[in-house]
Parts: C-alpha cells; sequence; structure tokens
C-alpha cells in the first residue's frame, strides 16, 4: 500500500513538474467566427479575418502547432476557463472586468466603437436622449456594457453574434446598433444594402468600459505563454508581418497610438 | 462557486420566469384551439381535409423548434414582401415571433396525441351510444371527445413539458427567457455554472408544478378508468 501511495505521489510530482515546464509546442486557440472584417466562416466553410491571420501568425513565429476553436463570444470566456482552448484570439478588449478573470497580452489592436442607424434618423446622444431606443449589441461585448451602463433608458437587446444585431438593424426591429467602427463597415456598410445606414454619434474609447486596446486572453498563471505571445507580437510587428496582414483588411493604421 | 452573484440577479431571473409561461401558457392555450381542428382533418376520408393536415402535421414535427423559430424571425424578416405588409409589426416583436413558432409546434404534435387518443376509443363505448340513437355529432361530442381528451392527459403532459423546455431557444432572438436571464449573467460575470444550474433550478420547479397539475387533473377525468383497490 505504502509503495503504491509513493508511486501515485511520484506520478503526480512528476506530471505536476511537466505542466509548469510546459512548452506550449501546442496551443489551442479560441476564435470567433461571425465578426468580420475580424473573422467570419468563408462559403467554403473556413475560417478567415484578421483574427485569424494574426493567430496564424504569431504561430508560426512561435512555432508552435495552433489548432483554432470557433466559439460563441458568450462562452469564450468560460470556454477558456475550462481549458476548451488555451488562449482567445477574438477582438477581446482588455478590461479590468475580464482582467478579474483572465491574463492578458499587450494589445494587438486599438479601435473606437461607433453607434449605426438608417439613414435620415437622428438622435440625441445624451444619457436620456436613447430612452425608450431600441439598442442592439453583442452579448457580452465591451459595447454591451457601455450602453447597459450609460443608457438605462433605452431598450438593449442582446445578440449571439454581431451579425445578428446587423440582421435585426435591417429589418427594422433595433433603432441603432453600437460596435467598433471596422466591423460596422465590413458586417453592414460594405455589404449589399449598407448604402441605407450610416456611422453616427461620437467616437467612442471611453476606457472605463474599452479598456487598454484588444489583446489576447490567457488562462491566469500562464506566464510562459504570456510572454511567448508578446514576445511574437512585437516579432511580428517588427518584421512586417502585422503591416502585411493590416493591409488585407484596413486602409489605417489599426494598431493605434 | 459563488451564488451571491445569483441572489443579486435574481430579479432577472423572475422576470425571465414569467416571461416563460407566460409564452408557454400562451402557446399551449392556443396550440391546443389548433390542434383539435387538425385532428380531426388529420382523420377524415376526404383527403382535401386530410392531406393539408398530414404536410402541416409533417412538417412541423419533421424540422427542430429552432430552425422554426429561425425562419420565422430572421427568415420572414429579410422578405420585403412581409416588411412592406400589415402583418410586420407583429413580426417585428421577438416575442410575437416566438409565440407563433411554439404555437405551430406544440399544434402539431398535440393533434397527434388527440387523433391518437380517438382512434384507441373503446369500440363498446361508441356501441352503446349507437345504440341509444345517438347521431354521429352527437357521438363526436358527447362520447368520443370527452373519453378522448382523458385518455390524452398523461400524453399530453409530456407535451406541456417538451415544450416548457424547448423554449429555451427563445433566448436567442433576443427575449429575455429563463435562459436569456442565466446567459446574460454568465456574459457578466462569466460564472456559467452558478448561472445555469439556477436557471435549471427554475425549470425544475415549473415543471414539477406542470406535474402536480396533471395528477390533479388526472385525479378528477381518469379516476374511473383506475384499477380498484
Amino acid at each position: 500500500m505504502k509503495k503504491l501511495l509513493a508511486v501515485i505521489t511520484a506520478a503526480a510530482a512528476f506530471s505536476a513538474a511537466n505542466v509548469s515546464a510546459k512548452e506550449w509546442n501546442e496551443i489551442r486557440i479560441g476564435v470567433e467566427g461571425a465578426y468580420p472584417p475580424y473573422s467570419w466562416i468563408t462559403p467554403s466553410g473556413e475560417l478567415a479575418g484578421f483574427d485569424i491571420d494574426i493567430a496564424n501568425a504569431l504561430c508560426e513565429e512561435m512555432q508552435a502547432k495552433c489548432k483554432l476553436v470557433a466559439q460563441d463570444w458568450d462562452g469564450m470566456i468560460p470556454a477558456l476557463m475550462t481549458r476548451k482552448f488555451d488562449a482567445i484570439v477574438a477582438s477581446m478588449s482588455i478590461t479590468e472586468e475580464r482582467k478579474q478573470k483572465v491574463d492578458f497580452t499587450d494589445k494587438y489592436y486599438q479601435v473606437a466603437s461607433r453607434f449605426v442607424v438608417k439613414k435620415g434618423q437622428d438622435f440625441d446622444f445624451s444619457a436620456a436622449g436613447l430612452d425608450g431606443k431600441k439598442i442592439g449589441v453583442q452579448r457580452a461585448s465591451t459595447q454591451d456594457k457601455y450602453v447597459t451602463a450609460n443608457f438605462p433608458g433605452a431598450e438593449i437587446k442582446r445578440y449571439g453574434a454581431q451579425d445578428d444585431a446587423f440582421l435585426d438593424l435591417k429589418a427594422g426591429r433595433v433603432d441603432l446598433v453600437i460596435s467598433n467602427i471596422p466591423a460596422v463597415k465590413k458586417g453592414l456598410l460594405e455589404k449589399d444594402g449598407g448604402d441605407r445606414y450610416q456611422l453616427v454619434g461620437p467616437m467612442i474609447t471611453d476606457r472605463e468600459w474599452f479598456g487598454e486596446g484588444v489583446g489576447i486572453a490567457i488562462r491566469k498563471n500562464s506566464p510562459t505563454l504570456r510572454e511567448k505571445f508578446n514576445n511574437a507580437i512585437q516579432a511580428i510587428r517588427a518584421n512586417g508581418v502585422y503591416q502585411r496582414i493590416q493591409d488585407k483588411y484596413f486602409d489605417f493604421d489599426i494598431y493605434g497610438g | 462557486m459563488d451564488f451571491l452573484l445569483i441572489f443579486e440577479n435574481l430579479d432577472l431571473y423572475w422576470q425571465g420566469a414569467l416571461t416563460t409561461v407566460k409564452l408557454v401558457t400562451l402557446s399551449l392555450l392556443l396550440g391546443l384551439l389548433l390542434a383539435l381542428p387538425l385532428a380531426v382533418m388529420r382523420r377524415s376520408g376526404n383527403p382535401l381535409l386530410r392531406l393539408p393536415a398530414w404536410s402541416y402535421i409533417y412538417v412541423f414535427r419533421g424540422t427542430p423548434l429552432l430552425i422554426q423559430l429561425f425562419v420565422i424571425y430572421y427568415g420572414f424578416g429579410q422578405l420585403e414582401a412581409i416588411k412592406q405588409s400589415l402583418l410586420w409589426p407583429f413580426f417585428q416583436e421577438a416575442y410575437w415571433c416566438a409565440l407563433l413558432a411554439f404555437t405551430l409546434n406544440t399544434a402539431a404534435y398535440t393533434a397527434e396525441i388527440i387523433r391518437g387518443a380517438i382512434e384507441t376509443t373503446p369500440e363498446g363505448e361508441l356501441e352503446a351510444a349507437r345504440a341509444f340513437g345517438m347521431s354521429h355529432g352527437q357521438i363526436f361530442r358527447r362520447i368520443l371527445l370527452p373519453s378522448a381528451f382523458r385518455r390524452a392527459l398523461p400524453a399530453y403532459s409530456n407535451e406541456v413539458i417538451f415544450l416548457l423546455h424547448g423554449s429555451a431557444v427563445a433566448g436567442i432572438i433576443t427575449l429575455v427567457d429563463i435562459t436569456g436571464a442565466a446567459r446574460i449573467v454568465n456574459s457578466r460575470f462569466y460564472n456559467p455554472f452558478e448561472a445555469f444550474i439556477t436557471a435549471a433550478l427554475f425549470y425544475m420547479a415549473l415543471t414539477f408544478v406542470v406535474i402536480w397539475l396533471f395528477k390533479r387533473l388526472e385525479n378528477r377525468w381518469l379516476g374511473h378508468l383506475r384499477a380498484r383497490s
């Protein structure tokens, strides 16, 4: 019995040591798939977009084998915490609230958010100005928290995916949708019938809700992985890979100041 | 584990439970109203009556509730013909879309339950009625239907519970039902275990009420069919 216990303890100690010294040769990355231009599913069923290309470029830089896992947005952090994957590359803003649950790498881009409405409609963006208006937003996004806190009188409709919110704006079920600007352009304005909609109101970058940019989320207490990602971000920024990917999707500097 | 967060957001769950109960009760009532003529048409010797009823039941039993809800909510929202029509204010609201989908869905299942009960009416009951000189209509109203409804009760209680649980898909089209509340709490605090366990408890409590109700109904209306002790 004692012998058995000793063996088990030794095995446990060995595997524990193994975990802490994990070299991250294989990384599972959670991505979204319904948030163009950052991620979407092509007609042939493959993942594509800025986030996807960045994830792949980082993996190449880290010389790690990566598996991309598509996951609905509102289950993203729970899935990371329950080890369905090891990192999230899905345009996740670095906010204080999320930092309580997960760690973030340095930012890999930063853009502002804005409201989008049907052309010809006027809105007053003061705190009470949107009372009774229907605002469509992606559930659990920074924009969700922003409108929930700032427009308590508005009727907020929450969607599992950004694309569904745009669908309901087109259908007239919501008056406004808020999202980050490139997402509005790619997901709505540049699509068929998108010329009937326009961005309105202030550019919103409020640090309290939108944090310090978009980073890669990883589980707490994985400093090695974080270090690896940070180095890789710096490396692709320096060697032109980031620039090349950015030029594929945007005609401005998305990394931000 | 942090159920304190749940207590602080219990109000959200109550609101959600109210939405679930309203939605399910209303669609069950409307579905039942639709189901009776459907069941009768389904049994008709006239193919002009039988085939439409058969097709309707086949379509709604042959496709998932979630797909039906998506077609009605997102699908109809895309059709200009519907967006321009007088029906649009109705389809614009997620609530009515869900109510329509649930009603049509439960009507199909309930029609089959009623049809089954009608067809298994003991021949003796009908013979006795004929011997009394009742007409077809009288037999249908006085004997066939009451007897079928009684015997359909246990199967129907299953359908009620299925619809209650199926209604969880309402959260996907922005309604805040019990599941919708759980999703909001989960997305706010990243606590899927507490959030969904609480939702499960709400559904279990509601299911308990349904079971208790049907037990009372069965005692009252099926008492005479039970073995005497």
